[in-house]
């Protein structure tokens, strides 16, 4: 059966989040730090909407991941720009601090973790596709009992990988997180990790094999997913322990 | 700090493009844009589902009254489907194109409607479920969809059959239908189960529990 963790009952109002906090995470991301004083608390994984309103009264919503652990103080939105968007290029470009919006959340109770799902635990991300599973990281990172994880993680460049130097300090005093960066189209002198594409050769030799029951996590742009959950489906994985969560060449989740 | 939230917050230096939305108001619901790429959204791998080895079931309850082989499936009366099609997640498609079986013509294989049970669960491959009211299935309101813009479904989109139900966010089209149940009392489906508005309607904003 499914697994899903329970979601708490109610109407989701939209709420009054202030940005207390910008920071600049890659060339064309950035990580948004909220004051959302109604905010009720989420689950590692899940999203909220955000709604913006122009001065002649028009509105446009659209869906984010949450990026901090429900353990922190401060709700994070990392918003990447698509180009063309309407509502990334706005909160990259020109929101500060001291700006206010609306959202309401959380939503979505399926693509979650909690430490007593327990693991192992297999993070599979595409650019900003790391957002959710970052949540569940610093979720993770928060227990004394850490389960074993694996976090491949797919990037255009290094300039492009978002929250590289927290990943490196998190792997670094863990012996049970495994981080695997790999660049998949500028290549620099100094990079000494992986290139290329996840084939099904590199999902073969880092994920936690299917005897171990992996709970698996993929999240990035739709033929990212398609093609990482079809090899991990070909290697013998349970296509029901193998959680997705695409984002569309518009941008339809992130945008 | 927090005003009241009837009136709405203004976002400091967010321009309007209501002049490109504007002649679109009519066709697009509140909180929607419109797309011309075809988005793609499941919970889990897409199954990759020969049609030799498909069927699609109608029961009442837990007893089968039909049941069609691909070839028998295609045989039905065949109805072609233009129509606007709008996702949770905030996109909307105008003028999509389907084709498939109406669910009127799937109770009329089966000798007409065998029952007044007001509710049907789609049950799909991969373990996904929802709920749709019957009445929102007749009348031409619904279908199982084999084939997009002339061609059939790509697996990623739900193919070789997904349910079709275009006045409702677009999760109670459910990819890679297998079993319709008709149920005398309603049930939750998979995202209804999980926060999701139980019913969907696009037009009424019905995106989450108790909107």
């Amino acid at each position: 059966m499914i697994e899903t963790a329970a979601v708490p009952a109610g109407r989701l109002h939209w709420q009054l989040a202030e940005v207390r906090e910008i920071v600049v995470e890659t060339p064309r991301a950035k990580s948004i730090k909220l004051e959302v004083p109604d905010w009720q608390g989420h689950l590692a994984g899940q999203h909220l909407d955000v709604r913006l309103t122009a001065e002649d009264g028009y509105q446009v919503q659209r869906t984010y991941s949450i990026a901090s652990a429900p353990e922190d103080e401060l709700l994070t939105l990392t918003v990447e720009q698509v180009p063309n968007g309407e509502v990334s290029p706005y909160l990259v470009c020109d929101l500060r601090a001291g700006d206010r919006f609306e959202l309401r959340g959380p939503v979505g109770g399926y693509f979650v973790w909690t430490a007593v799902m327990g693991g192992p635990l297999c993070l599979i991300a595409g650019g900003s596709g790391v957002v959710p599973l970052m949540s569940m990281l610093r979720h993770r990172d928060r227990r004394k009992n850490r389960t074993a994880t694996l976090l491949l993680y797919s990037s255009r460049s290094l300039e492009d990988i978002i929250y590289r130097q927290e990943l490196d300090a998190m792997a670094h005093r863990d012996s049970k997180l495994c981080v695997v960066n790999t660049l998949t189209r500028k290549r620099s002198e100094d990079w000494t990790g992986r290139w290329g594409r996840i084939d099904k050769a590199l999902l073969a030799e880092l994920c936690f094999p299917p005897e171990q029951h992996p709970k698996t996590f993929v999240c990035g742009p739709t033929p990212f997913v398609e093609s990482v959950s079809g090899f991990l489906v070909e290697l013998g994985h349970n296509a029901l322990a193998i959680k997705t969560e695409r984002f569309g060449p518009t941008g339809d989740r992130h945008d | 700090m927090a005003p009241p939230m009837n009136q709405t917050v203004v976002s400091r230096g967010f321009r309007s493009r209501r002049q490109e939305q504007q002649t679109l108001r009519d066709r697009v619901p509140s909180g929607q844009y419109v797309t011309t790429e075809f988005p793609i959204l499941s919970a889990g791998p897409t199954p990759q589902i020969k049609v030799e080895n498909w069927t699609l079931a109608l029961q009442l309850g837990n007893s089968l009254i039909g049941r069609w082989t691909w070839a028998e499936f295609e045989a039905l009366p065949q109805t072609t489907m233009k129509t606007d099609i709008h996702c949770v997640t905030k996109w909307s498609k105008l003028d999509t194109t389907w084709q498939g079986v109406t669910f009127d013509d799937l109770l009329k294989a089966v000798g007409g409607p065998r029952t007044s049970a007001p509710y049907i669960m789609a049950h799909c491959d991969g373990g996904y479920t929802t709920n749709v009211p019957v009445a929102d299935l007749v009348c031409g309101r619904g279908m199982i969809a084999t084939r997009y813009a002339g061609l059939p479904i790509l697996p990623s989109h739900g193919g070789p059959a997904r349910l079709l139900v275009p006045h409702l966010y677009f999760w109670k089209s459910a990819k890679w239908v297998r079993r319709l149940r008709c149920m005398e009392k309603d049930e939750r489906g998979f995202w209804e189960s999980l926060g999701y508005h139980n019913y969907g309607d696009p037009w009424k904003e019905q995106r989450y529990e108790g909107d």
